[in-house]
C-alpha cells in the first residue's frame, strides 16, 4: 500500500504537471481537490485517464468519483480493491 | 480615417529583448540550426497555478503581452488580436503521439485543450480579464501581418482605441525533426554573423513572442506610426522589386525618401533571393537591416521585424550586426519592410516617426 502511495503522489505531479511540489509536499490524508492541492475538474478528468491507464479502472459514475480522489489514501484504497493491471 | 501607432512592445526572443532597457546592445551569438528563446522567469508573469499548464508559446506570449501592456499604462485592451504560423505546437504534438502510443486510448484533456491554435490568444484575455473581440490569424509568415492589418483596420475606423496584437511560435521536437528531413532547417549548424553567407538550403529555425499594444491615440511614449501594410500570397523574384514601387507610390513616397530597409534574410540560398532583388535595386543606396541572422526563422519572427523598425525611429539608434550595408543614415523617420518565407506570404509594412 505505502508502495502505491508514493506511486501515485509521483503520478499526480509528473500528470498535472506540479513542478514545484514534491511527494512529501503531498499527505496521504491531503484534500486533492478544493483547499488542499486546488486541483480542478481538468484535473479530475487526468485522474480519471490515470486510473484507467495504469491500474485498468473505468469509472462511470461521476459521484464516484467525489470519494475516490478525496485524498491519496481514498485512491490507493480504492485501486486496491479494484485494480486489474 | 484615424492614425495608428505602435504605444508600446513585449518580446521575448533569442535576444536578450525582455528586458530592453539597453535595446540589444548586447547580442548573442549562436551557432545552431535551431535556436531557443530566452526564457523569463515565467513566475514573474503567470501564477504557477495556471503556468502549470502552459507550454513555452502560452508563456511567452503571456509575457510579452504582459510586458506590452505595462509599457502602455493599461490594464486591459479592447482587443486582443494574435497571428501564429504554426500554433501550440508542442501540445498538439503531446496530443497527436498519446493517440498513437495508447492506440487512441486514454487521452488527456490537457494537451488538447491547449494545442488549439487560438490558445495564446484565450489565455492572455483570461490572464488580463479582457472580453473584447479576440482573433487569432494562423497564415503562414503572413500571419502576423494579418493580425495587424486587422487592428489597423480596427483602429482607422474607430471600432476601438487599443489593441494588443501580436505573433508567437513555438518550436516542438518531432517538427524540427521534420523540417531537417525536407530541409527546411539547414542540415549543419551556422554561426549568426555567417549565416548570409552560407549558401546552403534551408534556414535556423526558432521560436519567440512580440506583442504590441496598437492605438489610434499618440502618446508622449509612442515609438512609431504605422503607415501602410500589405500582404500578398504569392509574388515572383521579378516583381518584388516593382510590387515595393507600387506600394511605396500608393503612399506618396519615392524609394530614395525611404531611411532604412528591413529584410527577412534567413540564409537560406533557394530563397533570400528575393531579398537580394531589393537590396541591389531601388534600395541600394538606402540603409538596410537583417534581424533572423540574430532571432533565428519562425513564421512570426517578422513581428520581431517591426518591433526593431519601432525602436530605430525611437530611439534613433541601430544595432550595429544587424546592418547589412555599410550606408548609414543620420535621423530615421521612414522604415519600409519587407518579409516573406519561402518565396510565399509576402509583406510590405510602412513606418513613420510620430
Amino acid at each position: 500500500m505505502e508502495a502505491l502511495k508514493l506511486e501515485l503522489k509521483e503520478n499526480i505531479i509528473e500528470q498535472l504537471n506540479l513542478e514545484d511540489m514534491t511527494v512529501a509536499d503531498i499527505g496521504d490524508d491531503d484534500m486533492l481537490f478544493g483547499d488542499g492541492l486546488g486541483l480542478d475538474s481538468i484535473d479530475a478528468l487526468e485522474l480519471i485517464v490515470m486510473l484507467d491507464k495504469n491500474y485498468g479502472i473505468k469509472l462511470t459514475d461521476p459521484k464516484e468519483g467525489r470519494h475516490i480522489f478525496e485524498s491519496v489514501n481514498t485512491m490507493a484504497a480504492y485501486i486496491t480493491e479494484h485494480r486489474s493491471k | 480615417m484615424k492614425n495608428v501607432y505602435i504605444n508600446s512592445v513585449g518580446s521575448v526572443s533569442a535576444q536578450n529583448t525582455t528586458d530592453d532597457s539597453d535595446f540589444l546592445k548586447d547580442i548573442i551569438s549562436y551557432n545552431e540550426t535551431t535556436i531557443t528563446a530566452i526564457n523569463p522567469n515565467y513566475k514573474d508573469f503567470i501564477p504557477p497555478a495556471a503556468a502549470r499548464r502552459m507550454a513555452k508559446g502560452i508563456k511567452m506570449g503571456i509575457v510579452a503581452s504582459k510586458l506590452a501592456l505595462q509599457k502602455a499604462g493599461l490594464e486591459s485592451v479592447d482587443a486582443i488580436i494574435t497571428g501564429t504560423g504554426m500554433g501550440c505546437l508542442h501540445d498538439s504534438e503531446k496530443f497527436l503521439s498519446a493517440i498513437i502510443d495508447n492506440n487512441e486510448e486514454y487521452l488527456t484533456p490537457t494537451p488538447f485543450i491547449q494545442s488549439t491554435h487560438n490558445t495564446v490568444g484565450g489565455q492572455i484575455a483570461l490572464e488580463i480579464q479582457c472580453k473584447g473581440y479576440n482573433f487569432t490569424y494562423v497564415h503562414g509568415s503572413n500571419s502576423f501581418e494579418s493580425a495587424l492589418l486587422d487592428a489597423k483596420l480596427q483602429l482607422e475606423l474607430d471600432e476601438a482605441n487599443n489593441i494588443l496584437i501580436g505573433g508567437v511560435d513555438e518550436l516542438a521536437d518531432h517538427t524540427i525533426v521534420l523540417n531537417k528531413i525536407i530541409h527546411h532547417i539547414k542540415e549543419e549548424p551556422v554561426e549568426s554573423s555567417k549565416i548570409l553567407d552560407s549558401k546552403t538550403k534551408g534556414a535556423v529555425f526558432s521560436e519567440g513572442a512580440n506583442f504590441f499594444v496598437v492605438s489610434n491615440k499618440k502618446k508622449a511614449s509612442s515609438l512609431a506610426q504605422i503607415e501602410a501594410l500589405e500582404i500578398y500570397n504569392t509574388l515572383t523574384i521579378d516583381s518584388v522589386e516593382n510590387q515595393a514601387r507600387q506600394f511605396l507610390k500608393e503612399n506618396h513616397i519615392n524609394p530614395s525618401n525611404v531611411d532604412a530597409l528591413i529584410l527577412g534574410n534567413n540564409g537560406d540560398v533557394e530563397f533570400d533571393t528575393f531579398y537580394h532583388k531589393l537590396a541591389t535595386g531601388d534600395f541600394k543606396n538606402t540603409q538596410q537591416f537583417v534581424y533572423k541572422p540574430w532571432t533565428g526563422e519562425f513564421n512570426t519572427v517578422s513581428s520581431f521585424g517591426l518591433l526593431l523598425a519601432a525602436n530605430i525611429l525611437k530611439i534613433q539608434n541601430t544595432p550595429e550586426p544587424f546592418k547589412l550595408n555599410n550606408t548609414n543614415t543620420s535621423h530615421y523617420k521612414t522604415i519600409l519592410l519587407y518579409n516573406q518565407y519561402r518565396g510565399e506570404n509576402h509583406s510590405f509594412t510602412l513606418l513613420r516617426t510620430c
